[in-house]
């Protein structure tokens, strides 16, 4: 019972507002007296977890499956301190600090996340995070756009940005006269394809590392073409890679924004994951979203407040940098604490756990005939896998084995029918690997 | 005292979680691309625990005390929620399985959607936005598309009233609208007049939150409907304030096109210290092939052997996707929970208690502290932080010195038409005893702020943090800390 009034409470109440019955508070409604909702009655705690644990148990899980697909979202192991600190009601059940004094807890957490994204990425500063990967780069190509007043309006897109957040880049983009160019150029092709596009009218190149394909790319000459133009240079990140893999500061990124899901957070169907959105210090009033800033207390103590609120929609409202009113908050304090316990270390063990697993996979995927796993390709712990028939085929085929096979390219690049897209994580072992190469082998090829 | 940050505490070669040695054969690495320093904290597993239960005890949450901050609906956030969407079947479910592997997850959305929808009167449901702010900005850009697709370009000029939050009028401009303020009447409701006045063929729509800022429902709502659909444009409901109406009111049936449900207000999903909220945006039919892709849909109806089919579908106009993946799924799972524990009869009762436990507390301090507006409110109400007797103090003195006793304040400067304002939600899920301690205290710092004024400005005295240096955040701007330089050797 969530509502505590006895019949004596709620008379007492009423007595001293002056009124006889709760009805009579509600007289200004346009309706008197609304029929009852077509609703079914109010069931029980137990009850309801019975139902809730009967729905749930309707769907296959990648712990019951042994699941290959990435592209963007990532079964990785969780330690279980991250979700034991998130189940503290000091955390979750408070909101936005906006009373610095008695929120020293998100704000501190706020802080330290920050300090852990702008070590990672190699950026000076980091936002409180965004509600997404997607959202986080729509949020960059709006601050090019802002920043140049409008004056450049073209965006060059990589085709191997994840197709998700370029088709939520041109949903924000609606109100606006931008251009977006390159997203459809050969999918397969090299990044440096994209240099002949960015000219004096562009605002913000913007390219994937790993790219959406899993691909690691030498991003200097491009961030250079881009600055050359006066353009501004965006990175989105992975940033488990980033434990192994240099940082997009050594591009000469202007802004680094990410997918933080596999920092801690569970794959949950799709969210809530986490944005995270770096750059430089120079553009940090330019940036959208909560930050964090160190001062110190009254009493002389050090702490922190939300700082830079003049950028912010409850001051500037219509000239506001973007209408984002929150940060990701309780997901955000997941990749802390994940990140505080990996460390240095930990994170680079995952990352090279990663490495290991997905070219073990499709080194011997490259041993079944018919089949091509990024040849060539320098690549994290995703790649595409060219199948001797259709992708949904394959998937199909691997479901029957309890097997989620990848990510069917051809729903993002129509004419990739036959290629798929292949993610291999630390919760993946040898011989599950094994299993997989087995049935592509014995029961795909035919 | 406070508690040393991450990097303070680190030393080398510390860890707190350890992985399997790899059970495959390892690969080169890309040599030109490894990095070389990697500058994270290193700290065992029990300093993080401590580390984090340490600051943890620095927050105020609904689970401490009482929490009334206007228009944030800081209600209990219940336990089980917290349990369901932590089922395996929910957590380890990847967003692009194939339907047939994901049927409990889609029923769930689907059934929200339906819950949603009778609630609201809305006809059809999208649950993709991530937040309220994300809700408006779909809202408002499905407002755009419907007006385009007719041919209708020159309609963007988008009424709000002053009492309106900041994010209505940052998502118009956003959405390339030009925003138009309306002023409020003297009983709080959107003032017809100045409204008629804007009401012309290049009228997008108007933005309306209602019950408004004020905690009032609006009066004119019906009329202010029809007078912008006669002039040919659409009404967004701001539903941050649903809470009070849930089962008295279907703001469909007032008129309103398109509106925003905040799953973190009204529907018990906690609000995470700032986060994930969830956005789902609610729509009449005229406006259902604009909704955000995807939605969930029942293809098969099932039948006693078979049980239905539910699977995903773009709307054939959509405005496109307003980020990656379905929506805060984890949040649909708290929500739907929340719903089908009350059923119809329990959500009405939260109105209610909500609407009940507001005027009960406006009734206490009525006395103490001016109320503009005074008329019988909904789930919350502004009164104002000021007095003639106390010249020097403000809504933000009030603020502070409320702290003292264990309570979170309301909230402060908003909205802005009114001086010094305190709006203050209770929620129903405070007890009267909270209700007529807060008001005692409510009404002693009234009179403190004549008597001892510095104890107000000084506030406050009882917590473990003082009043912070806004201003010294801004100038030297420290946004980021980091290891120390001479890190790891010693």
């Amino acid at each position: 019972m969530y509502t505590p009034h006895t019949d004596a409470d709620r008379e007492a109440m009423l007595e001293t507002i002056g009124v006889e019955a709760v009805d009579d508070l509600f007289q200004c409604l346009p309706d008197k007296e609304l029929p009852d909702l077509a609703l079914p009655e109010g069931i029980t705690e137990m009850e309801a977890l019975a139902e809730l644990q009967y729905i749930s148990s309707v769907n296959e899980t990648t712990q019951e499956l042994t699941s290959f697909l990435g592209a963007g979202a990532y079964n990785h192991y969780i330690p279980s301190a991250v979700d034991s600190l998130l189940r503290r009601g000091e955390f979750y059940t408070a909101y936005t600090p906006y009373q610095p004094e008695i929120s020293q807890g998100t704000l501190q957490s706020i802080f330290e996340y920050q300090s852990l994204i702008a070590a990672l990425t190699g950026m000076d500063i980091s936002n409180a995070s965004h509600y997404d990967g997607a959202t986080a780069v729509a949020e960059a190509v709006n601050m090019a756009l802002n920043r140049f007043r409008g004056r450049r309006l073209k965006f060059v897109l990589s085709p191997r940005l994840h197709p998700q957040a370029r088709e939520t880049v041109h949903t924000y983009m609606k109100g606006s006269d931008v251009e977006i160019v390159g997203e459809d150029l050969d999918p397969e092709g090299d990044p440096e394809e994209l240099i002949s596009l960015i000219d004096e009218d562009t605002a913000l190149v913007y390219v994937q590392y790993p790219d959406f394909f899993g691909q690691i790319y030498d991003y200097t000459e491009l961030g250079e073409a881009a600055h050359d133009q006066g353009a501004m240079f965006g990175v989105h990140v992975n940033p488990i890679a980033l434990g192994l893999l240099k940082p997009p500061s050594a591009f000469d990124a202007d802004i680094v924004t990410g997918e933080g899901q596999p920092l801690g957070v569970p794959l949950s169907f799709g969210g809530p994951y986490l944005g995270i959105f770096a750059t430089k210090k120079e553009f940090v009033r330019k940036m959208a979203g909560r930050l964090a800033g160190e001062t110190v207390d009254d009493r002389g103590q050090r702490g922190y407040v939300l700082t830079l609120n003049t950028r912010e929609q409850h001051i500037r409202r219509e000239r506001a940098t973007s209408n984002i009113c929150t940060n990701q908050g309780l997901i955000m304090l997941a990749s802390t604490i994940f990140l505080s316990l990996l460390g240095k270390e930990g994170l680079r063990e995952l990352a090279a756990l990663n490495y290991h697993k997905a070219h073990y996979a499709a080194e011997q995927i490259n041993t079944i005939p018919g089949y091509l796993a990024s040849p060539g390709k320098t690549f994290f712990n995703e790649f595409v896998v060219h199948c001797p028939r259709p992708a949904a085929e394959v998937n199909e085929i691997l479901l029957q084995y309890d097997i989620l096979g990848g990510y069917d390219l051809s729903e993002s690049y129509p004419g990739m029918e036959n290629a798929l897209l292949m993610a291999v994580t630390e919760m993946i072992g040898r011989s599950e690997i094994e299993f997989m190469l087995d049935i592509l082998a014995e029961e795909t090829n035919a | 005292m406070p508690e040393p940050t991450l990097f303070e505490i680190s030393k080398a070669n510390r860890r707190g979680v350890r992985y399997p040695e790899p059970d495959v054969p390892e690969a080169d690495f890309p040599q030109d691309f490894l990095r070389e320093e990697l500058p994270l904290p290193e700290i065992s597993e029990h300093e993080v625990i401590r580390h984090f239960t340490n600051i943890s005890q620095y927050n105020h949450g609904v689970d401490i005390g009482f929490y009334p901050l206007g228009s944030c609906t800081m209600k209990y956030n219940p336990k089980v929620n917290e349990d369901v969407a932590r089922l395996p079947g929910f957590a380890f479910i990847h967003p692009l399985q194939p339907p047939e592997t994901v049927q409990g997850a889609l029923g769930l959305m689907y059934e929200l959607q339906e819950w949603l929808g009778e609630i609201s009167g809305f006809t059809d449901v999208g649950l993709q936005p991530a937040a309220g702010a994300h809700g408006e900005l779909t809202g408002v850009l499905i407002i755009r598309a419907y007006h385009r697709d007719r041919g209708d370009e020159k309609r963007t000029k988008m009424l709000i009233p002053d009492s309106a939050h900041g994010t209505n009028p940052a998502t118009s401009a956003m959405s390339g609208m030009e925003v138009v303020e309306l002023p409020s009447d003297e009983r709080g409701n959107v003032d017809l007049e100045a409204l008629k006045s804007e009401c012309d063929d290049t009228l997008a729509g108007i933005m309306i939150t209602n019950p408004n800022t004020l905690g009032l429902f609006d009066e004119n709502i019906v009329e202010a409907c029809r007078l912008v659909h006669e002039a040919g444009g659409l009404v967004y409901g701001d539903g941050a304030n649903m809470n009070a109406l849930l089962g008295k009111c279907k703001p469909a049936q007032t008129g309103i096109d398109v509106m925003h449900f905040n799953l973190h207000k009204t529907f018990s999903t906690p609000h995470g210290g700032g986060g994930p909220g969830s956005g789902p945006v609610g729509v009449v039919p005229e406006l259902a092939d604009f909704l955000p892709s995807p939605v969930v849909v029942r293809t098969e109806e099932g039948d006693e052997d078979n049980p239905p089919f539910y699977d995903f579908h773009t709307p054939e106009k959509t405005i496109g996707r307003v980020k990656a993946f379905h929506g805060h799924f984890g949040m649909f799972v708290r929500a739907f929970t929340y719903m089908i524990t009350l059923g119809k009869e329990g959500l009405r009762d939260v109105a209610e208690s909500a609407v009940l436990n507001a005027n009960y507390l406006r009734a206490l301090i009525k006395d103490s502290y001016n109320i503009p507006f005074d008329r019988i409110c909904m789930h919350e109400f502004v009164a104002q932080g000021e007095w003639e007797d106390a010249p020097d103090i403000r809504a933000l003195d009030v603020s502070k010195r409320m702290m003292d006793f264990g309570f979170h304040p309301p909230t402060n400067y908003f909205p802005l038409i009114v001086h010094e304002a305190l709006m203050i939600e209770p929620t129903e899920t405070e007890t009267k005893e909270t209700l007529d301690e807060v008001a005692q205290v409510m009404k002693r710092i009234a009179k403190e702020a004549r008597e001892e004024p510095e104890k107000l400005k000084t506030a406050p005295h009882n917590t473990p943090f003082g009043r912070l240096d806004e201003v010294k955040a801004a100038k030297d701007l420290v946004l980021t800390t980091s290891l120390p330089e001479d890190y790891g050797e010693d």
